[in-house]
């Protein structure tokens, strides 16, 4: 859902909220609330699976740390970047406002390929989604956050073409501080994705 | 909606089709709701109906072993997530708004939105039939039973699929009444000043968005196994069935009380304002509502007792369950207090509130005895558990959403429903259901299996289920009796005053049916039951009939087209992961269209001025 949706949603605007938050906002927390559990479930069936491998590559054979902390790198970094974006929108400094973004839709777009190129290799390394559960929820684990990625990399851009256009006023700068907020949320499961699913598979 | 087509003429030139289909109004949204729900409760109801048939002689051939599967698998379905969540749903979208003081909820269009992917949803799951495929796998749908492998056919597609649907809409629902109660109340109405239903709707809300987000991943699995040929639950591949048990019931035990905590709420509502006195323990009913939700998320595998889970695992979840026992106490309790010293109206809507406190303490006691885990053994799997739960989703759900019904009826249509008849229909519901269910617990106990479609002679069966087949046409008619009844109440009804039951919460300080934009003024709250604290400062018993107003200067939220349109993207996109695939090339081309569909839908919907269509005052 793009930030505008929800920036044009609202009932009564200009209505008091019984709460000190927008309603779009308390929106955005829930669902990131609600979409905790979705990535636990998922981490929690890879940590099942993740030995589980008779056949084909494991963990071990498999991941290459070098690259996965370079996209990890960049996705921390994102974060950063649209902090500081927003920090323009909010400030109605265009030129800071619109040269993070872009950097913070760079990282996205960097992140995405570096996931598109490693699901690639592994492939031609002989794990297949369903060679083994291993790489069956390791796929689907990574596959989804990847998804959430490219919908957040969507968002913000969407939110940049608004921006370029002049849409983006100090005033609505809301709008991109939900699609922020989305971005922090995806970056923090990757947090916990990259120990969890790269780090500790290689350990054990 | 007079008032509304003499204001706004170029509305009224719009069809009356186009404007349900467009509706962002939470009355409407409402209604439909309630409507649909309606209906697949009846095909729900037809179901059992015909289950009991088949039961009714031992070793009956009414119908075939395979679609008796079918049968029990959508009664089940049917009424969990097409009956009763919704008839929720339907209260949820009218009266939440109006109890505590707001215009509309939160996202009007995405409460839309919410509406037709569940009716979509809904007719897709039940479109199985025709095809005669219908899901056949139980509620439950335990894999690897589920799996391509011994699901071969369409059936189990449909229910994979038909639940994700309806996830979508009860997530974004979940949001959506989440936000609005959190951030919509009228000014003075603090958390602790909230009607009851409000706050048990709210805890509803958690509970849906922290326990959805389970079964909707165990279902993505179970997709991927089906679809794409993986092995998540298939133990050749190296799965553990147990996973789909696990995220099922954490899921599954959560979804009890998104069932019946509405049902908390809504007798919460009724007993106060039959008992001329005010809720006994308000707080201690909040703070109960909320443990119940909490400990509800830490009982699932009792559910799963059979499965050998070791005596560790068993004990934690047999006193969990029985803990869940204190704060259930606490409300029946609290319940009876407040009717304790009140004056008692036994109108129709108290008859079922009543009726549902009697039901519910049954079906929660045979409740505690599942607890006990060596018990459980025994009752695993037997008709003792069909009575059981019977005994809380009807006798708990059912009962209380009809109580609603009556009590709300007036307000949401403008006319009276029959006293008279409605009494025949609630003591013609309570003798079919007892009927029906109590022979039940008799015949579990004896060792009647669940889901089987036949059972041989002279093992002690027959009579309990001629019973329980009687029982079941009884209640089909007192369902009967309530259609006859709004069926006069449309056609020649007594128009219904603003405040028919002398009420305590703001819907009654309203036209009924209410206006477009709820409230002319918006309200302003001072205690709890405020409607009977205005009443009090004015001396009155009823307040003076309220007018209908222009609605002048009253900003509202136009109609629009892009929820039902995203609604039937998501439909298509999750239809096309009904063909098998290979996953090296996931998606054909019905999902990419449904997932075109779906994002065209929601950039539209996104810059489209929330005004735009909308009538000018």
């Amino acid at each position: 859902m793009s930030s505008a949706t929800l920036a044009h949603d609202e009932a009564h605007e200009g209505h008091h909220t019984s709460l000190p938050i927008d309603n779009r906002k308390l929106a955005i927390w829930t669902f990131i609330g609600s979409e905790c559990l979705f990535f636990a479930t998922l981490i929690s069936t890879f940590l099942i699976y993740k030995d589980n491998h008779p056949k084909g590559p494991g963990p071990k054979e498999i991941f290459e740390v070098g690259l996965v902390t370079a996209g990890t790198a960049v996705l921390l970094f994102s974060s950063f970047f649209v902090v500081m974006a927003l920090n323009g929108a909010q400030e109605g400094n265009r030129k800071k406002m619109l040269g993070w973004l872009a950097a913070t839709i760079f990282c996205g777009l960097f992140f995405l390929g570096m996931q598109v190129y490693e699901f690639n290799h592994f492939y031609h390394e002989g794990l297949g989604y369903t060679t083994n559960l291993f790489g069956t929820s390791f796929y689907t684990l990574t596959g989804f956050h990847g998804t959430h990625v490219a919908i957040g990399t969507l968002w913000l851009i969407t939110v940049f073409k608004d921006a370029v256009k002049g849409n983006l006023p100090p005033a609505k700068a809301l709008n991109l501080e939900l699609a922020a907020l989305y971005w922090h949320f995806v970056d923090v499961v990757w947090i916990i994705i990259f120990p969890v699913v790269y780090l500790m598979s290689l350990r054990s | 909606m007079a008032t509304t087509a003499l204001e706004h003429t170029h509305v009224a030139k719009r069809s009356t089709l186009v404007e349900w289909l467009t509706t962002v109004d939470h009355k409407k949204i409402g209604i439909l709701y309630g409507a649909s729900a309606f209906l697949f409760f009846l095909i729900g109801g037809i179901e059992a109906l015909i289950i009991r048939a088949q039961l009714a002689r031992p070793d009956s051939t009414l119908v075939s072993p395979e679609f008796y599967n079918q049968l029990f698998t959508m009664h089940g379905t049917t009424m969990i997530f097409l009956g009763v969540m919704p008839l929720s749903a339907m209260f949820f979208n009218f009266f939440i708004p109006l109890l505590i003081g707001a215009r509309d909820v939160a996202f009007p269009r995405l409460n839309a939105m919410s509406l037709w992917v569940f009716m979509l949803g809904g007719l897709f799951m039940n479109a199985s039939f025709l095809l005669n495929a219908a899901p056949n796998g139980g509620w439950f749908g335990y894999a690897p039973l589920s799996s391509r492998q011994y699901s071969p056919g369409l059936n189990m597609d449909f229910w994979v699929i038909g639940l994700q649907i309806l996830g979508i809409a009860s997530l974004a629902a979940g949001v959506n009444f989440f936000t609005t109660i959190l951030n919509m109340r009228a000014r003075g109405m603090t958390l602790m000043r909230m009607p009851m239903f409000v706050w048990t709707t709210l805890i509803t809300q958690i509970l849906v968005l922290l326990s959805f987000p389970a079964i909707t991943v165990a279902l993505i699995m179970l997709m991927a196994d089906r679809t794409y040929g993986s092995s998540f639950f298939s133990i050749g591949g190296g799965g553990d069935p147990m996973l789909w048990q696990h995220l099922f019931w954490v899921f599954g035990h959560p979804e009890v009380y998104i069932l019946i905590l509405p049902a908390f709420g809504i007798i919460s509502e009724i007993l106060p304002v039959f008992s001329r006195k005010p809720l006994f323990g308000y707080s201690a009913m909040v703070f109960s509502s909320a443990f119940i939700a909490f400990l509800g998320f830490g009982v699932w595998s009792h559910h799963m007792f059979s499965t050998g889970m070791g005596p560790l695992a068993d004990t934690f979840f047999s006193l969990a369950t029985m803990l869940i026992a204190i704060p259930t106490g606490v409300k029946i309790f609290n319940w009876i207090g407040t009717l304790w010293g009140g004056s008692l109206q036994f109108k129709t809507p108290m008859l079922f509130a009543l009726g549902f406190i009697a039901m519910f303490i049954i079906g929660g006691l045979s409740g505690v005895m599942h607890s006990v885990a060596p018990a459980d053994l025994q009752q695993t799997d037997t008709y003792f558990v069909v009575a059981h739960f019977h005994y809380v989703l009807f006798g708990g759900s059912i009962f209380a959403l009809t109580a609603g019904a009556y009590y709300w009826w007036p307000k949401m249509f403008g006319t009276m429903l029959s006293e008279t008849i409605g009494k025949w229909h609630f003591w013609l519901m309570l003798a079919g259901f007892n009927l029906t269910f109590f022979p039940m617990h008799f015949a579990g106990l004896l060792g009647m299996p669940r889901r089987i479609y036949a059972y041989p002679a002279g093992l002690g069966f027959e009579m309990f289920n001629v019973m329980a087949t009687a029982g079941a046409f009884l209640l089909a008619f007192s369902i009967l009796v309530f259609m006859y009844n709004m069926w006069v109440s449309a056609r020649r009804g007594v128009p219904a005053p603003a405040d028919p039951w002398g009420g305590a919460t703001l819907e009654w300080t309203i036209p009924s049916p209410p206006q477009e934009w709820n409230f002319t003024d918006e309200p302003v709250v001072a205690e709890r039951d405020p409607v009977w604290g205005m009443k009090r400062a004015a001396g009155v018993r009823t307040l003076p009939e309220p007018t209908r107003s222009s609605g002048q200067g009253i900003h509202l939220p136009g109609p629009s087209w892009w929820p039902l349109v995203v609604s039937v993207g998501i439909l298509i996109f999750f239809i096309g992961f009904m063909v098998k695939k290979s996953w090296a090339f996931p998606f054909g081309p019905i999902t990419i269209a449904g997932f075109l569909l779906t994002a065209i839908g929601i950039f539209k919907w996104a810059y489209e001025a929330p005004d735009a269509n909308a009538p000018k005052h």
